[in-house]
């Protein structure tokens, strides 16, 4: 009941902040904080009362199911593991600094505003939670509409455009997936005449193999649309560049991660052997997509553009990541998702920072702020050295455990990969140096953070710092749903291996290790 | 006749004594309230005695009508919109110069002509049916005669609406001169052993086609719609977009699945076409408007080839994507049509996109239930329209026509576009504050804010809470074996 009292929570307050503009203007932002704050309580309460992972454990830690539909075998489930309640963890705290940044920025209609950011949240929330596929479309879309109008009226000077580009994206991805759901209802249906759409009863569907590859690139569409992978990348950094600080913070911070999500909670169980055919080529694609959002990072002169661009170069280690198959990358696609949530969000923020005071995103004309304020230089030098990797900060952990991970998997793309960390260090050390090291092109006078802004900006410095220094608690949460993912590979690797014996008795570890990847080539 | 045959065919008796009631009112004082009111009451008193009906099974009236729970239903649906439009049009004529009295005898009378169409099992009846709702759509669409495309939408329908109604009859007279009957059951019973239709029953049947195709508006013979779309008063654009397609699709539904004409493929192939072109040729056209109404017209265009889609699957589950896509198609159309109307002022109706923009913060509440009604019609959750969308992809998923339905997908996103582009101008900033216009005494509008209020609680609750309504087609089907596939 918790789960569903989550989503309850945002969506009545969305509708309480919009009606409550009538009575004070400062009441929606106060409701809204009010919401997220309980509801990060909440989860926060959740994964503090999570009892030790057990090995062979249910990974499931809460679930809940109504009958929604029930002529349609449509069913209203949500369930909690460890995967879903990290992500929970980030939405709710990325929400409640979107709450916080929007205070002073968003004057107009604020009420609406609230609303609509709640409701981005609650779509959110839903799609990390339901384990039903009719309601996954459901909240996949309810965090779509939202988001437009967020972009839409609240956006920079180009905000129809990119609202519009990303609704039409999104909206076209998200129709392909709904067939390929649709697909899947009638094959698991035609076979046993249980026609449902939850999630854990489709997972036994057996698919022939050009249905499940068909079926696997409806899904794959919708995902890699939303990560998103380079060819269909173009909606990301208009829709980033243009949105209200708030609206790039959630696009970046959390619904890229839904696509990433999607992929691990999804494609991996449902079409185990029609990802193994896929990965070499997904996994180019995220080579593609690191190095290429590298370069473009680099040549940028909008400040939130640019950071737009290293969103495409980090979550190229994601895909790259979830087509290893093996518990080391995803470990590492976890930490990226909730470590590149902060760091990319915290880089947007300090962009909305800047913007308060200047009202332009141009490099060009920003410079020598480290004198003039300190503090903001302090936060963006963590940032800046979080998005190039550096040890001791999040996306060190997490982009190592990957590149492990995909070694195992493919060493040449992984060689190819990692060039993507030296272009990170240039684009992530070329911000440092414009804006707050070069002597300033103008004399103007800038304030320095305030306490609002402190009070933003260093939760996210000690997190980033906690996930680089000690990242084992969030390891051990996720850990279980991780090897439930794998567990159709697993079994796969067990037939593979046997064949292995049956050749080579007796091999070392680390061989067959090896030995695994080799034979895994011809299927 | 005898006594039980007038008790079935209640609603349509209460329709016809409140035309005649409301002629002699009018012909002894003029007043719009008392006109409105019978009318309402009298499409209430309709709507009720439909419970009367509940759950039977099929009545026949020999030859001419049968009453089964499709039938009641359909009427059931037909009555309700007409009742809505009822309701949104007091409002809109209450500030014309005309005399507004007649309009709603011709709303009565097209609604009947509707109602006879959907229970119709010979060829006679559904010509009457067919009949008595277009000519009263005649004078409908031309109403406000002072208005600038008034004469021009009325005269368009008139001619083409004859023109198809002479084509109807042709291939009516085709298919009596090949089989010898004009009844749905003889038909079905003298072309049961037929492999292949043999040309002059497929010529008939074109011709058939052509005339109810040129009803539905569907490509390629929908040329008229956004013209007279655009000409004829909002309230009759949204009675022609909602009750005079039910009429003409509960017919063809009827008559297909009577005749199971999905076994020829020949038909299947040109209601394929039809229903392709109309998806494409709906949307494209709809992106270069600017004109709401022609925007809603085109897409209404487009929406019936969606229907089509569903038409195709040929069985239950699509039959029943249809009646669930219409209500949900109904309860958006008429809304969409509602704040176009309710937006209106006395010299001419709000439709172009100027009119709409900032509504937002003119009318925030206006634009919202307008908001909601275009996502509706885009196909996005927690609305209607999504779940109708839904239905129809799932029959047509289900019978693997994956050429409709990957068109029906690349077709809502192009639909989509233009949707936003009616919302995306809603919510533009003002650049000026402007000057409130002047509006009638705010108790006139009291039925439209409440119509409207309805129209969009049920939309959303259709869109979160599907089940009552499936549940509701479901029985309907379920009692009316017919319509089983065969």
């Amino acid at each position: 009941m918790i789960l569903l009292w989550m989503i309850v929570i945002l969506m009545a307050g969305g509708l309480l902040a919009w009606l409550s503009k009538k009575w004070h203007p400062v009441l929606p932002r106060w409701i809204a904080l009010f919401a997220v704050l309980t509801d990060f309580i909440l989860a926060v309460y959740l994964w503090l009362s999570t009892p030790a992972a057990t090995l062979g454990a249910s990974p499931w830690l809460v679930q809940l199911e109504i009958p929604w539909v029930p002529q349609w075998g449509v069913n209203f489930i949500l369930a909690l593991d460890g995967l879903s309640l990290l992500m929970l963890l980030l939405t709710f705290f990325i929400g409640i600094l979107a709450v916080l940044i929007s205070w002073r920025e968003i004057k107009v209609k604020t009420g609406f505003f609230h609303f609509n950011l709640l409701w981005v949240l609650a779509g959110i929330t839903g799609v990390f939670l339901t384990m039903d596929l009719f309601l996954f479309y459901f909240f996949w879309e309810v965090m779509l509409i939202p988001m437009y109008f967020l972009i839409g009226v609240w956006g920079h000077a180009n905000r129809n455009y990119a609202a519009y580009k990303f609704f039409l994206f999104t909206q076209a991805s998200g129709l392909l997936m709904l067939l390929a759901i649709l697909g899947l209802y009638f094959i698991h249906g035609s076979q046993n005449g249980n026609y449902t759409f939850n999630y854990f009863e489709l997972l036994g569907t057996t698919l022939a193999p050009e249905a499940a590859r068909l079926l696997m690139f409806g899904f794959l569409a919708a995902f890699l649309v939303k990560l998103p992978v380079v060819p269909f990348h173009s909606w990301l950094p208009d829709a980033h560049s243009e949105a209200p600080t708030a609206g790039s913070v959630i696009l970046a911070g959390l619904l890229l991660k839904t696509g990433a999500y999607g992929l691990l909670r999804f494609v991996l169980p449902l079409f185990p052997t029609a990802t193994v055919e896929f990965a070499p080529w997904a996994m180019l694609l995220g080579v593609v997509g690191i190095i290429y959002g590298a370069i473009l990072a680099y040549s940028q002169t909008d400040l939130k553009r640019l950071v737009a661009y290293t969103s495409v170069s980090h979550m190229g280690f994601v895909i790259l990541g979830v087509f290893a198959f093996n518990e080391w990358a995803l470990q590492g696609v976890v930490m990226q998702m909730i470590a590149h949530g902060l760091s990319t969000g915290a880089l947007f923020i300090i962009a909305g920072f800047l913007y308060e005071r200047l009202h332009t995103r141009d490099i060009g004309q920003m410079g020598g702020f480290w004198a003039k304020a300190p503090k903001m230089g302090v936060i963006a030098l963590v940032f800046v050295m979080a998005s190039l990797g550096l040890p001791g900060l999040g996306n060190f952990i997490a982009e190592f455990l990957t590149l492990v991970g995909s070694w195992q998997a493919n060493n040449w793309l992984t060689v190819f990969a990692t060039i993507g960390l030296v272009l990170a260090t240039a684009y992530s050390l070329r911000i440092m140096q414009k804006v707050f090291y070069e002597p300033a092109p103008t004399d103007h006078p800038l304030a320095d953070l305030n306490v609002r802004e402190m009070l933003i900006a260093v939760p996210m410095v000690v997190l980033i710092l906690w996930l680089g220094l000690y990242p084992q608690p969030v390891l051990d949460t996720a850990t279980p749903s991780i090897n439930q993912q794998l567990q159709a590979y697993q079994e796969l690797e067990v037939k593979e291996e046997k064949v292995a014996v049956v050749e080579e008795k007796a091999e070392e570890q680390s061989i067959k290790q090896t030995k695994r990847e080799n034979t895994k080539v011809p299927l | 006749m005898t006594q039980t045959d007038f008790l079935y065919l209640m609603p349509l008796i209460i329709l016809t004594v409140a035309a005649l009631v409301n002629m002699l009112v009018v012909a002894a004082w003029r007043n719009h309230k008392i006109i409105y009111v019978i009318t309402a009451v009298s499409f209430v008193a309709a709507f009720l005695s439909l419970f009367e009906l509940r759950g039977i099974t099929a009545y026949t009236i020999d030859p001419l009508f049968v009453i089964d729970s499709f039938g009641v239903f359909y009427i059931g649906l037909i009555l309700a919109t007409s009742l809505l439009i009822s309701m949104l049009s007091y409002a809109y004529f209450e500030q014309r110069e005309e005399q507004k009295e007649e309009y709603y005898i011709l709303l009565i009378l097209s609604t009947l002509g509707a109602c006879t169409l959907v229970i119709s099992t010979h060829f006679a009846s559904l010509f009457l049916g067919l009949e008595v709702l277009s000519v009263a759509l005649y004078s409908l669409i031309s109403y406000l005669r002072g208005r600038e495309h008034s004469d021009e939408a009325g005269v368009k329908y008139l001619i083409l609406a004859a023109f198809s109604s002479a084509f109807l009859l042709f291939g009516m007279a085709l298919v009596y001169f090949s089989l010898g009957t004009m009844s749905f059951g003889g038909i079905a019973a003298a072309i049961t052993d037929l492999p292949t239709l043999p040309l002059l029953l497929l010529t008939g049947f074109g011709m058939m086609i052509v005339g109810i195709g040129f009803k539905l508006s569907v490509v390629p013979f929908h040329m008229w719609t956004p013209d007279v779309y655009e000409g004829a008063p909002a309230p009759v654009t949204a009675f022609i977009a909602t009750v005079s397609k039910a009429g003409v699709l509960g017919i063809l539904i009827r008559f297909f699945m009577e005749v199971d004409g999905f076994r020829y493929p020949t038909l299947l192939t040109i209601f394929t076409i039809v229903a392709i072109a109309s998806m494409i040729a709906g949307n494209l056209l709809a992106l270069m408007q600017t004109n709401v109404k022609r925007i809603l017209a085109y897409s209404s265009i487009s929406h019936l080839g969606y229907l089509l889609v569903a038409f195709l699957a040929g069985n239950q589950m699509g039959v029943e994507a249809i009646t669930f896509y219409l209500v949900a198609y109904f309860i958006t159309t008429v809304g969409a049509f509602g704040v176009v109307a309710m937006l209106s002022d006395t010299e001419r109706d709000a439709e172009l996109l100027e009119d709409y923009r900032s509504l937002l913060w003119r009318r925030p509440w206006t634009a919202t239930a307008f908001t909601a009604m275009l996502l509706s019609l885009a196909g996005i959750p927690l609305t209607a329209g999504f779940v109708g969308k839904f239905y129809i992809l799932a029959a047509g998923v289900n019978t693997q026509q994956w050429l409709l339905v990957s068109m029906l997908v690349l077709n809502s996103i192009i639909g989509l576009y233009y949707y936003i582009k009616i919302i995306a101008v809603m919510f533009q900033q003002p650049e000026a504050e402007a000057e409130p216009r002047e509006r009638l005494r705010p108790s006139i509008y009291l039925a439209s804010v409440g119509t409207l209020a309805v129209l969009t609680l049920l939309l959303v609750l259709v869109g979160v809470y599907p089940a009552a309504l499936v549940d509701a087609i479901q029985n309907i089907f379920s009692s009316a074996p017919a319509f089983v596939a065969k």
